[in-house]
């Protein structure tokens, strides 16, 4: 045991024009869970794949268990041991998660057709060591998050890793899935196995890993073991200075008066006469584990789904709204949860997509888009947002998420609503760039844009809200008042029966 | 910003998304030339800009569509119906204007129901299309029994065969159409909408865009191009023939493709298409020029499609 599992000494790799690792030192041991944080772009994902053999470093070398390897593919890495399991899961949506498991590595029978039998017994052996339920006929795609998880780390423990990194494996789980998820990383890491665990959020990191390696401009800036350090140490190693806030604060309390009444309602796929009322300069969390209707929610309220019953009412007056430019019209504006497959169109321009929805607001005669109109919204959003962007014609794929999140954001403030629907505003984005979006949200607000903010993330819903709607399965389960918001209290209302 | 405007012209050039094919167009004409020197005769040219400006038009109207990521299989056949529409009314003496007006309105619907069934009961575009394509080419069989429709009034037929400034007509409806389309594609905002669509369906929904009511638009944009051209045909061949327009869906999307059209939407240009017709106008013309076999035209023309696939997916990467 006196070798790492894995040891990098002075690993440099370079993009055109980017430097991604500069000089890295990195080791894990057998049965340690590493925690590995930085920004986005501080060369996590970049370190990631030369572990797993995407890409072969410009410089440095590679020691797996004391033998000096090369890497040449993620197959190669693959047959030593190395499992990578992605953020965004790789599997075949409609194959079934029986032929995922062994995708690529079917079991044969002697007529060297697939053993559809010994497959199904190891998958159940596997799964169950597991303690997860998979319905193993099921298409993939149609299993949540979390199961096709499982059936990634079923994977790997199929081609017997031993190390598997997880980049960001928490990002869509509830909180009781990321229980489970640690529950089995604890597992693995008794049976010897080393885990890489890559995350945006300190707490998991603090929970479940036993060291933790920070990064930050391709640089290896600082190494804890997780016992001794603080959050605001290693926030403060991230972003390379003290951050003295977390969360902003507010300047003004929520007016009394009531903008959106929302009585009674119901739709697809399983709400259940959802009634709220949101009041002017108010933020409003929406919390509940993934699935329990938030985001449907708000796609009925936008009208890009019809509700089957309920009423609404904008100001004290009835509304009946069928389609997201109606949303608009009446100053409802929703930023969805997925800025890259529902928010933005990736191969236009800043300028393009922050007019998106206000097209006529910049058009002059003949419904000719006015460029110079175009150029002064999108400026004046570029600079009030602080969008990091070489500029207003830069294409939005290359931008950090961070700054295409900013990019969104800058959409819906363009048509000025006056109710802004934020879906998972945060979601993927560095510490940094959080802590600028939750100081935009709490202007807003201040400014008297009400808000309904709906997000995964505990901490965020706790300091951001004035008060909580909690939903489990499509209905509201409880209204929390500001002195009653806490993380506890909303986990135990969604469990209460 | 300082090193843009340091850029030298040939960096300009190339600057610009199609550059590369219309550099492949000159070079094509140069070698055609070698070959076959009477291809640049005035005469020669004369016709295969003719020729050229046909498939152009109907590609237009292919690329509003698969700018979307849609795609028109039935233009070849509402060019037929148009011009059989069209040739019916003023063979049974119906005014010219009108006539022409009856041609239009025949694209205008055919793609509105195109349009209706794909935005509206979500059906797949290659579905409906290849189901207008049989159905509009089985209307003009009915009509017409197979036999062409003639007695086409004289001074109709100067459209397809006259000529305005030394220049054929069909080439200067085609100038006019690519102006406006291009106005509309790069100016407006039901341009931006439809680059949106095909770059982003659901975001621009959710931006408050009425997708489905803009892919109906575009669907009579595309019949409606098909129909000019299939108008004009009945003047330049003094008649409407039964089979105008069978194949010609291929050389609209071939036209577009090799002028650097996306399939999957977002990306392709007015520009790039005129370049992709006129690529594939110049190739055949230039095999029979060079007395090569019309078989062989066929044959060279699809591989020249997928080679223009080829080269954009390297150039993409």
């Amino acid at each position: 045991m006196a070798e790492p599992l894995l040891a990098l000494h002075h690993i440099s790799k370079s993009f055109p024009g980017v430097k991604a690792l500069d000089d890295i030192d990195f080791s894990i041991d057998k049965g340690e869970v590493v925690g590995l944080l930085g920004e986005n772009g501080a060369g996590k994902s970049t370190l990631m794949k030369i572990i797993s053999g995407v890409y072969a470093p410009d410089a440095g070398e590679m020691y797996w268990q004391g033998q000096k390897v090369r890497l040449k593919s993620i197959m190669d890495a693959k047959e030593k041991g190395i499992a990578i399991i992605f953020q965004e899961l790789n599997n075949c949506p409609n194959l079934s998660a029986l032929e995922n498991l062994f995708l690529g590595h079917e079991l044969r029978t002697a007529g060297n057709l697939v053993d559809f039998r010994a497959m199904k017994k190891k998958a159940t052996e596997i799964f169950s060591y597991l303690d997860a339920h998979i319905p193993l006929g099921a298409p993939a795609g149609k299993l949540s998050v979390a199961l096709q998880q499982m059936i990634e780390i079923g994977k790997a423990l199929l081609a017997e890793a031993k190390l598997i990194i997880m980049d960001e494996p928490t990002s869509s789980l509830t909180d009781r899935e990321v229980q489970k998820l640690f529950q089995i990383v604890k597992e693995l890491k008794s049976r010897g196995i080393a885990v890489i665990f890559i995350s945006h959020k300190l707490e998991e990191v603090f929970h479940i890993t036993d060291r933790i390696v920070v990064l930050r401009d391709g640089r290896h800036v600082g190494e804890l073991t997780t016992s001794e350090a603080t959050q605001e140490e290693l926030v403060a190693l991230m972003v390379g200075r003290e951050m003295q806030t977390f969360y902003s604060k507010r300047a003004k309390q929520p007016s009394p008066e009531i903008v959106l009444k929302i009585e009674d309602m119901s739709g697809p796929p399983y709400l259940n006469h959802v009634s709220f009322d949101l009041r002017r300069g108010e933020i409003l969390g929406l919390a509940g584990l993934i699935g329990a209707g938030r985001t449907e929610l708000a796609l009925l309220l936008i009208g890009a789904e019809q509700k089957t019953a309920g009423t609404v009412y904008l100001q004290g007056k009835k509304v009946d709204i069928r389609s997201p430019w109606q949303a608009i019209a009446n100053g409802i504006a929703y930023l969805s949860e997925d800025r890259k497959t529902k928010s933005l169109i990736l191969q236009m321009p800043v300028r393009a997509n922050i007019t998106m929805a206000i097209h006529k607001a910049v058009s002059g005669a003949l419904g000719t888009l006015d460029r110079k109109k175009e150029l002064e919204v999108t400026n004046h959003f570029v600079k009030l947002l602080e969008i990091k962007t070489s500029g207003p014609e830069q294409i939005v794929n290359n931008l950090s998420g961070g700054n295409q999140q900013k990019v969104v954001l800058a959409k819906w403030l363009a048509t000025k609503p006056s109710i802004l629907i934020l879906d998972e505003p945060t979601r993927g984005i560095d510490v940094h760039a959080k802590a600028e979006v939750h100081k935009i949200i709490t202007d807003l607000a201040d400014s008297g844009t009400s808000i309904i903010l709906i997000s995964s993330e505990l901490p965020e819903i706790v300091a951001l809200s004035d008060r909580v709607v909690v939903m489990h399965e499509g209905q509201v389960k409880s209204i929390l008042d500001k002195h009653e918001i806490s993380q506890e209290n909303i986990m135990s209302r969604v469990f209460s029966a | 910003m300082t090193a843009q405007e340091h850029r030298s012209i040939l960096g300009r050039f190339f600057s610009y998304r199609e550059s590369a094919i219309f550099l492949a167009l000159v070079i094509l004409m140069a070698t055609v030339t070698l070959f076959a020197p009477n291809f640049m005769s005035g005469s020669n040219l004369y016709l295969v800009s003719r020729q050229i400006s046909f498939v152009a038009v109907v590609a237009f109207g292919e690329l509003f569509v698969i700018l979307t990521g849609g795609i028109d299989l039935s233009v070849g056949s509402i060019m037929g119906l148009s011009g059989v529409v069209a040739a019916g009314a003023m063979a049974g003496g119906q005014p010219i204007v009108l006539s022409v007006i009856l041609g239009l309105a025949t694209g205008l619907l055919l793609g509105f129901i195109n349009g209706l069934l794909i935005s509206y009961v979500r059906i797949a575009p290659f579905i409906v299309t290849l189901g207008m394509l049989s159905f509009a080419r089985g209307v003009i069989l009915i009509v017409t029994k197979g036999w062409p429709i003639t007695n086409i009034p004289k001074p109709f037929l100067t459209v397809g065969q006259g000529d305005f400034l030394a220049l054929p007509i069909p080439l200067w409806v085609m100038i006019v159409l690519a102006a406006i389309a291009h106005f509309v594609l790069s100016r407006t905002a039901f341009g931006r909408r439809t680059y949106a669509i095909g770059g982003n369906e659901q975001a621009t929904f959710l931006s408050g865009i009425d997708v489905k009511k803009i892919k109906v638009v575009l669907y009579m944009i595309s019949g409606f191009m098909a129909s000019v051209v299939g108008i004009i045909l009945i003047a330049r061949f003094n008649s409407a023939q039964a089979d105008t327009g069978t194949g010609w869906e291929l050389d609209a999307i071939a036209a577009a493709v090799i002028g650097g059209t996306s399939l999957s939407g977002g990306s392709g240009s007015i520009v790039g298409v005129i370049i992709g017709a006129a690529i594939m106008g110049v190739i055949r013309n230039g095999l029979v020029l060079m007395r090569v076999s019309p078989y062989w035209q066929t044959a060279v023309i699809g591989i020249i499609i997928v080679l223009a696939a080829v080269l954009d997916r390297i150039k993409n990467k």
